[in-house]
């Protein structure tokens, strides 16, 4: 019973909201990442690329959460991370050194051209992947 | 591109997302007219998006097709994603789902607008 809990929570209730913003980001991020690969690439490789691996990254925590299951669990909790350490470091890089990066991405400026989001989205994420992973005792 | 089109899917989205987010904060599943709210989004951004076309093709163009074309097709895809995860979820959740979706959808607008200014400004 305990081990059919967690599996059944992660995707449900406040989980199911979490996947919609993550399924608009997985949309929206991929959606960028080909215009900008398919139309300018030679212009910022870097960036773009790293806008592809962002799309990649919110797909995979989508769908981890949609799953839910003690081994997507891991998987969104790998991918949240991957996400909060990526919006953090690109938004330092972009900071810092902007010519790095001169094209936006998704975490350039913390996800400033996002509202936000992007650094508050994976915060929430590793909130509710701790509470709903909790064995309920 | 039409602004008076823009404006009332901009409109009816937050309306339903306002009617969404009453049910989300007393606690109710998402109703049925909520869900209709979001087909009447989608039927208006439909709309909108066929008049585009037939600007574009009458010489009035976003400066860059591709980007364009990038947000249409993340922004019709937005409220058939509210409609199934809110059925999904008949809590107050589900509510807060279409909120999300209704929150989204005017942002991209503006955006999809953007992308079409750029051309008729400069």
């Amino acid at each position: 019973m305990a081990e059919q809990t967690a599996p059944r929570t992660l995707g449900t209730g406040p989980g199911r909201a979490l996947i919609a913003v993550y399924g608009i980001f997985a949309l929206s991020a991929s959606a960028r990442a080909a215009v900008q690969i398919g139309s300018k690439f030679s212009e910022a490789p870097l960036a773009y690329l790293l806008s592809a691996f962002a799309a990649a990254v919110y797909i995979v925590a989508t769908v981890a959460l949609a799953r839910g299951g003690e081994t997507w669990r891991r998987v969104a909790l790998v991918s949240c991370s991957i996400e909060l350490a990526g919006v953090v470091a690109v938004g330092l890089l972009s900071v810092f050194d902007a010519a790095a990066f001169p094209d936006d991405t998704v975490w350039t400026d913390f996800g400033r051209g996002y509202g936000y989001v992007p650094l508050v989205l994976p915060i929430i994420g590793l909130l509710w992947l701790r509470y709903a992973g909790r064995k309920p005792r | 591109m039409n602004g008076t089109l823009s404006g009332i899917v901009i409109a009816l989205s937050l309306l339903v997302g306002a009617w969404a987010l009453v049910d989300a904060l007393r606690d109710r599943a998402p109703s049925r007219g909520q869900l209709i709210g979001l087909g009447v989004v989608e039927a208006a951004l439909i709309v909108l998006l066929v008049a585009a076309a037939i600007a574009a093709s009458g010489g009035d163009r976003p400066a860059s097709a591709v980007t364009f074309l990038g947000y249409v097709v993340t922004i019709v895809c937005l409220p058939p994603l509210g409609w199934v995860l809110a059925r999904l979820e008949p809590t107050r959740w589900g509510s807060v789902i279409i909120v999300v979706v209704c929150l989204t959808v005017p942002v991209l607008v503006l955006r999809l607008h953007q992308t079409w200014q750029v051309v008729t400004s400069g």
